[in-house]
């Protein structure tokens, strides 16, 4: 029987398999950040363990580092020391860092794909749970706890059962003016914040073919938000161009190599899924979430979700309750929701074609009265580039703040937060009580809603203007 | 790793589903490096709230957490399983959790116990009647049974439970295979990359 694109993966990785035991699974990359890290170094260093691999790891500062006055100490003492226990560990075990400041720091899941270090057919874990965005390279990855850290550091590999596959598949084509942050919103609404438990989701489908590497990110990077710790999409000529020259890409007879390897990264026409899913991108429209898990969401045309329209009940109390944190009310028109903030960045929508899109919108208009807009590139290379094509200028001149890269206000571990009772449009992957700041109310969106939204201060489709 | 054999306590119930990691432990409280001190973070800001159901004085002591489906769903963190342990709950009822959530949790020695929506919800309600009652859980013979009678029998895999009852390291555990490991190395792609 013919295997899916994601048991291709997992079979070359397999190392031992024994009945009723978990197979051992190598790990060809390890992205460690300073939040999910110093606990499983300790853990080493108690056992007097080294780190097996250091030449497949690689570390970075992003979650909790300021966007501003980045050649400072940062202020936040429990930050510094966070932030400091990175580079002792990363000094002690030899583990490559980009530390703050340096032109290749960035959030995780960013530099990976920039630095050509993601490629098809790879198995990649981070302690983070948005791992996931590499399996738009076809490489199956997926975030871990802190005992797994300590794990893959101590072994270069982990315990692992095979999970179930799933597809979700999206015919058609995206209209004009639809994204792929619309339509993994459009997903997560469809199948659920459980729908993917216990699943490997594989995207595939001529929208999901038409997306560039940017998009495909998008939609992986949220599977975890449909409850998929991995989502993948097999490799083509679209991954090909995006990898090649890239410093960490293989060059000469190896990139043929590689490649011919890449392209039998496919799900096989004979083999099955556990579950399926097909989604017509031509019905999709700009989408937002209302509530406050990423399932919470609809067409921004349409109204705030009556409670009693759920006809399970814990699907209602659970809109009730989310009405309620979110101060919105039922049948109110989600265009006529207004935002303090606009948030643009993270590792869902951080990168140098979401810039791009929501400067395009923006250009040339203003910022409206009494909202911010920070727009916080994903990586000090995006920034680079950002600037090298005068979008900084745009977003300046529209009175937006342009920052340093880093995790930011996606989770509001750095001082980039919402006030209690402050409304955003967020390009960000959670909604969740409290994520960006407590009290604060997320929406989230696309880089070009975010930008529309930023210029009327209420939630908006760049078509709207 | 704490191991789990059996355990006897009571109950807490918390009737709300997509119980996200960010509401268990706020990201606030990740910026500490070491592991313990979390308790204070579980459910921050939930506990603001004097009618929260972790403050109410007869739930005061409860080890056994009885929460909605989609419990932990959300960040990796295990901070929260931490968080979940130190507070001093041993056990989590849920019909659904999240994957990474659940995998923490089986490698701290925290019990994730899956049960039908409708079973978590009579249990919900029986606790409620009577926050006094004892539940005991047994690994072993994979049952959750109730002071008064009444056995729920969950599912855990043979291995999991295993290293439960033992405590076991899974590192320890992996070490076995390190020849094992080495073979796998020596035969990898050579175009696949190296950070250093």
């Amino acid at each position: 029987m013919g295997r899916t694109l994601a048991d291709k993966v997992y079979d070359a990785h397999v190392v031992r398999s024994a009945e009723g035991e978990p197979d051992v699974l190598y790990i060809d990359l390890h992205l460690i950040h300073e939040v999910t890290s110093p606990q499983a170094f300790d853990g080493l260093r108690m056992a007097n363990r080294a780190v097996r691999r250091p030449d497949l790891t690689i570390a970075t500062e992003d979650h909790n580092v300021p966007t501003t006055d980045i050649l400072k100490p940062i202020a936040d003492p429990v930050s510094r020391t966070q932030v400091e226990t990175l580079r002792k560990n990363c000094a002690e075990f030899g583990v490559r860092l980009h530390p703050m400041g340096d032109a290749g720091q960035g959030i995780v899941h960013v530099i990976g794909p920039q630095l050509g270090l993601t490629q098809p057919g790879m198995t990649v874990v981070c302690g983070d749970s948005h791992t996931s965005t590499h399996g738009a390279f076809g490489a199956l990855a997926f975030g871990i706890g802190t005992s797994e850290v300590e794990h893959v550091l101590a072994t270069q590999t982990l315990p692992q059962r095979r999970p179930k596959m799933m597809a979700v598949t999206v015919n058609g084509e995206l209209p004009y003016g639809v994204t792929a942050k619309d339509l993994i919103l459009a997903i997560i609404a469809k199948i659920g914040t459980g729908g993917g438990q216990g699943h490997i989701i594989e995207y595939r489908g001529e929208a999901i073919r038409s997306l560039s590497m940017e998009g495909r990110m998008t939609v992986c990077n949220m599977s975890i938000e449909a409850g998929a710790r991995a989502g993948m999409i097999a490799p083509d000529e679209t991954t090909f161009a995006y990898l090649e020259g890239r410093p960490h890409a293989p060059s000469g007879p190896d990139w043929e190599a590689a490649k011919e390897y890449w392209r039998s990264l496919r799900t096989d026409d004979d083999a099955t899924f556990d579950k399926e899913v097909v989604i017509d991108a031509s019905e999709l429209t700009p989408f937002v979430t209302w509530g406050t898990n990423p399932g919470q969401g609809a067409p921004l045309a349409t109204t705030v979700p009556d409670p009693a329209s759920f006809a399970d009940p814990t699907h209602r109390a659970a809109a009730e309750r989310a009405l309620e944190y979110m101060g919105l009310t039922a049948g109110t028109p989600l265009r006529d929701v207004t935002v303090d903030t606009v948030f643009v960045g993270s590792c869902t929508n951080g990168r140098i074609e979401d810039l791009r899109a929501a400067a395009e919108v923006i250009k040339g208009r203003k910022v409206a009265d009494g909202v911010r807009m920070l727009i916080v590139p994903g990586s000090m290379k995006v920034k680079a580039q950002a600037e090298e094509e005068g979008l900084n200028e745009v977003f300046a001149a529209a009175g937006a703040e342009w920052r340093e890269a880093g995790c930011s206000m996606c989770l509001g571990m750095n001082p980039d937060q919402l006030k209690p009772g402050e409304r955003s449009a967020s390009t960000s992957n959670r909604n969740f009580e409290g994520r960006q700041g407590k009290g604060g109310r997320t929406h989230l969106v696309s880089p070009a809603v975010a930008a529309a939204t930023a210029i009327t201060g209420r939630l908006t489709a760049p078509a709207d203007l | 790793m704490e191991a789990f054999t059996t355990h006897t306590g009571r109950a807490v119930p918390l009737r709300r589903s997509n119980v996200d990691t960010d509401q268990i432990i706020p990201a606030v409280w990740l910026k500490q490096v070491s592991r313990t001190g979390f308790e204070k973070g579980l459910f921050a800001a939930w506990r603001e709230d004097p009618e929260f159901v972790l403050n109410r004085p007869e739930y005061q002591g409860a080890s056994i957490l009885v929460a909605g489906p989609d419990f932990g769903t959300g960040s990796s963190r295990e901070h929260a399983v931490w968080a979940l342990q130190q507070y001093g709950f041993r056990a989590v009822v849920s019909a659904r959790f999240g994957d990474i959530f659940r995998n923490n949790a089986t490698k701290m020695g925290l019990l994730p116990i899956q049960l039908p929506e409708d079973v978590v919800e009579g249990l919900q309600d029986k606790i409620a009647a009577n926050p006094a009652k004892e539940f005991t859980i047994d690994l072993e013979a994979r049952e959750l049974r109730c002071d008064e009678g009444g056995v729920q029998t969950f599912e855990i895999d043979d291995y999991t439970r295993w290293r439960l009852l033992e405590g076991l390291d899974d590192i320890g555990l992996t070490l076995r295979h390190a020849d094992a490991i080495g073979d796998y190395e020596a035969k990898r792609q050579p175009w696949l990359p190296v950070t250093a």
